[in-house]
């Protein structure tokens, strides 16, 4: 499953803001005589040990704040980080990246702003991974990971990977796209060490490459491999006897393309899976009409150490009780492909006691919810997504489900919510029910709705999750919201990191509410709310601390939006146009601005012009 | 596809085609045409008498051209579309995220086949698929017997599983009751559906 969790930056590390006091700190604390003759041995000694003890901290964090202490420290942390993140690729160049740590191992890489999964940013923007492909290749050879999300890589990058860091083992691609079962192939063929091929969410083209097949012969060291958002046939043969020479094989998730038959030969070969993406879960259209169908209950009973279940792409209910044997094990469920029923869903989750992860649609209704609620209750996370995603379709879940949900998940920690209808009583009740939760994300289709048993805005719920729910870091508001929601966010919602807006707020002072009250944002997107120039302004002591800000469809003009640029020469403020726009329109379609220390970057199309 | 094509379709084939006449409605005999939300969504459906008597093979006018007005109009977009709202990832990129699969037994054949009931909406597009599914079966049977009915081709009866267990006529219901309900669908030969009381014709509303 893609998570989108966030691990906070103080200090940012994509940001070399090192204060004036840390550049002039050296070890030896001499300002004059001969630095080079005085700092060898008692340097030397303190950086051994230094360079030792830090090669214990992991925490970005923490690494962060250690680089910041003297000269030295930043030297010896440098020189020790093996993992670099960057959050937004843009940030930072690939050649100030490498040339300050040396030793890198592990990459992750952020591009797109969340809201271009919604097409809201027009293709081909940018995000491109080849120059870091290029820059990793002269600067990391024994490179063995990379994580990406969001990022446009080519087949070629692919190639990049396979063939210049012969020590490769992880790739990691969520919500990426630019490449195809092309690339999959040479990579998958080159890449000797290969432990781990995540594909999550990716748009993957079908070059009609039989990727699978490109595997090398003989044993394989594959823990992992996850291909379940690949939209094109694969050569089951050829995946099975993979499978069958895979003994590390834990975690293995397949597209919609295999069928519960062909699940069924893979998970007898696999029973040491720990992670089964189950595919369509229906049999192939060819299905003989008389045949004996295998024994799915035994197959999936053998599999012991099974502790997270999704797929079901395109199921036929009647096969769901194969599942019983894995369900009481199972910290993880994702049910979000599947349409069905709460009838069929009970059955299920009344045996599925562990459960901490859970994803589904709104198709099981309150009825489905208020079960989840009697059994799950070490829940942390629950996702509801609509089965018809429209403003105006039938909402299957309400107030009720949320509210019997904060009754029976005190735990939780996590949610994402989609609904047409939702009260300001049970978003209350929630706030006090589930004092853990760190993510609250409320998505009430039908724009500007109202509570509608009160008539009232949405602001009193809001208000009670960021004033009860002291550990809420992600935040995502919908329905009808008055500046009073957002006063509320902005003097409550002190831990408050990234906030989502949309169709929202009565003025100018709803922005400022949030910019100037709270204090750990880093990411914010707004879209079609009535938001100015003025609004943008009150900003302005805070957005170096931020990673970026979008906001799309609001009132910001481009005299507004060149004054920030003017203002902050550190921050890119890019204006997006979208197709029918003219370029010289006072008006700003999108806003998207981030702070780098790279200056505009070279790769803009020219439907973005940096101000 | 946005009703705006749909009201353009009608527009140009009503110059070459008496549209009223094609016009598909859903009820018995002698009632008023006019659908509950004036006419943005195109409710209307085949009586029931013409839905059941599927012509499997059989290239029948009246049934395409049905098929092709009703997907003209298909979607009710009673409020304009707002661009990636509700922010649900992966609906635009991958089309439907959901769907409901049933399985489709034919007498006779040696093969299942499944299909996405959430793909329609109604009966007649469903049947009208279906139709299109086993054509090839169909002839296929047709080489293979002695005897050829070149007029009529062989009548099939869709049946269909409920949540009760029960066997039903398709059509009974209104057409997302049905959705909501079936477990899976057989097309019996109609020489063996005697025992399900064909002839009544049943009641359901003009609205989908």
């Amino acid at each position: 499953m893609s998570e989108d969790d966030e691990r906070q930056q103080s200090p940012p590390s994509d940001l070399e803001f090192v204060s004036n006091k840390a550049r002039n700190c050296n070890a030896t604390g001499s300002g004059s005589g001969h630095p080079e003759f005085q700092s060898t041995y008692p340097d030397q000694v303190l950086e051994n040990v230094l360079e030792n003890v830090l090669h214990f901290l992991t925490s970005r964090r923490d690494r962060n704040a250690a680089s910041l202490v003297c000269k030295s420290w930043y030297r010896v942390e440098a020189l020790t980080r093996s993992e670099l993140f960057i959050g937004n690729c843009y940030a930072v160049s690939p050649g100030r990246a490498t040339a300050r740590f040396t030793r890198v191992k592990a990459l992750h890489l952020k591009g797109k702003p969340r809201f271009a999964d919604f097409n809201l940013m027009p293709p081909d923007w940018g995000a491109h991974f080849n120059p870091w492909a290029l820059a990793m290749a002269k600067a990391y050879p024994w490179l063995e990971k990379v994580h990406l999300k969001r990022m446009s890589v080519t087949d070629d990058d692919l190639a990049t990977l396979a063939e210049l860091f012969l020590g490769f083992k992880e790739l990691v691609l969520v919500c990426c796209d630019g490449f195809g079962t092309s690339g999959l192939a040479i990579f998958v063929n080159k890449c000797r060490q290969l432990k781990v091929l995540d594909l999550i969410e990716s748009e993957v083209s079908d070059d009609e490459m039989d990727w699978i097949s490109c595997f090398p012969e003989g044993e394989s060291n594959l823990e992992s491999l996850i291909f379940d958002c690949v939209e094109c046939h694969i050569n089951f043969e050829a995946l099975e006897r993979l499978v069958a020479r895979s003994p590390s094989l834990k975690k293995l998730k397949l597209n919609r393309y295999v069928s519960i038959g062909q699940l069924y030969r893979l998970m007898v070969r696999a029973p040491q899976l720990t992670h089964l993406g189950t595919g369509s879960f229906s049999p192939s259209d060819i299905a003989g009409q008389g045949d004996q169908e295998p024994d799915y209950v035994a197959a999936f009973a053998a599999c012991r150490s099974l502790v997270c279940l999704s797929g079901f792409r395109e199921i036929i209910p009647d096969y769901l009780p194969a599942i019983y044997p894995v369900c009481a094990n199972l910290t993880s469920l994702n049910f979000s492909y599947a349409n069905i029923t709460a009838e069929q869903l009970k059955p299920i989750i009344s045996k599925c006691h562990k459960l901490q992860t859970f994803w589904v649609l709104d198709s099981i209704c309150d009825e489905g919810l208020q079960a989840v609620a009697a059994t799950c209750k070490d829940l942390r996370e629950l996702r509801v997504f609509p089965v018809d995603p429209r403003e105006d379709s039938d909402g299957p879940v309400s107030e009720v489900g949320l509210q019997a949900i904060s009754e029976g998940c005190r735990k939780l920690q996590s949610i994402l919510y989609f609904c047409q209808r939702m009260t300001n009583a049970a978003v209350i009740a929630m706030s006090k029910n589930c004092p853990d939760l760190v993510v609250f994300r409320l998505c009430i289709m039908g724009r500007h709705r109202a509570d509608p048993v009160t008539g009232e805005p949405m602001d009193d719920g809001f208000g009670a999750i960021v004033m009860n729910c002291k550990k809420l870091t992600r935040l995502a508001v919908s329905g009808l919201l008055t500046d009073k929601a957002f006063d509320y966010i902005g003097r409550h919602g002190k831990l408050v990191r990234t906030l989502s807006v949309a169709f929202a707020g009565d003025s100018d002072m709803a922005l400022k509410y949030v910019l100037e009250g709270c204090p750990q944002l880093q990411k914010l997107e707004i879209r079609d709310s009535p938001f100015g120039d003025a609004a943008l302004r009150s900003g302005l002591h805070h957005y170096y601390n931020m990673r970026f800000l979008w906001m799309s469809s609001c009132r910001l003009t481009r005299h507004g939006c060149q004054e920030i640029a003017r203002a902050m020469p550190r921050l890119v403020v890019e204006v997006i146009r979208s197709a029918d726009e003219e370029e010289m329109d006072d008006v700003v379609g999108t806003l998207y601005m981030y702070r780098s220390l790279e200056g505009p970057r070279t790769d803009a199309p020219k439907f973005v012009t940096i101000l | 596809m946005s009703s705006e094509n749909g009201k353009r379709l009608l527009e140009t084939d009503a110059g070459c085609l008496n549209f009223e006449a094609t016009e598909l409605t859903l009820g018995l005999p002698g009632e008023p045409r006019v659908t509950s939300d004036g006419g943005a969504k195109l409710g209307s459906k085949r009586g029931f008498s013409e839905t059941v008597d599927l012509k499997l093979g059989d290239n029948s006018q009246e049934v395409k051209l049905g098929h092709s007005l009703q997907e003209a109009a298909k979607s009710p977009a009673s409020k304009t579309q707002v661009v990636g709202w509700p922010p649900v990832r992966g609906f635009a990129k991958r089309g439907k995220k959901s769907c409901k699969y049933v399985k489709v037994a034919v007498d006779g054949a040696p093969y299942l086949r499944k299909v996405d009931l959430e793909i329609y909406n109604s009966y007649q597009q469903l049947l009208t698929s279906l139709e299109d599914m086993f054509s090839c079966f169909t002839i296929r049977n047709y080489l293979n017997e002695k005897q050829i009915d070149q007029v009529n081709g062989i009548e099939y009866m869709p049946t269909y599983e409920d949540k009760d267990g029960d066997w039903m006529l398709v059509g009974d219901v209104p057409w997302q009751m049905f959705v909501e309900s079936c477990k899976r669908l057989r097309l019996m030969k109609s020489s063996e559906a005697v025992g399900l009381g064909l002839k009544t014709a049943p009641k359901y509303s003009s609205t989908n």
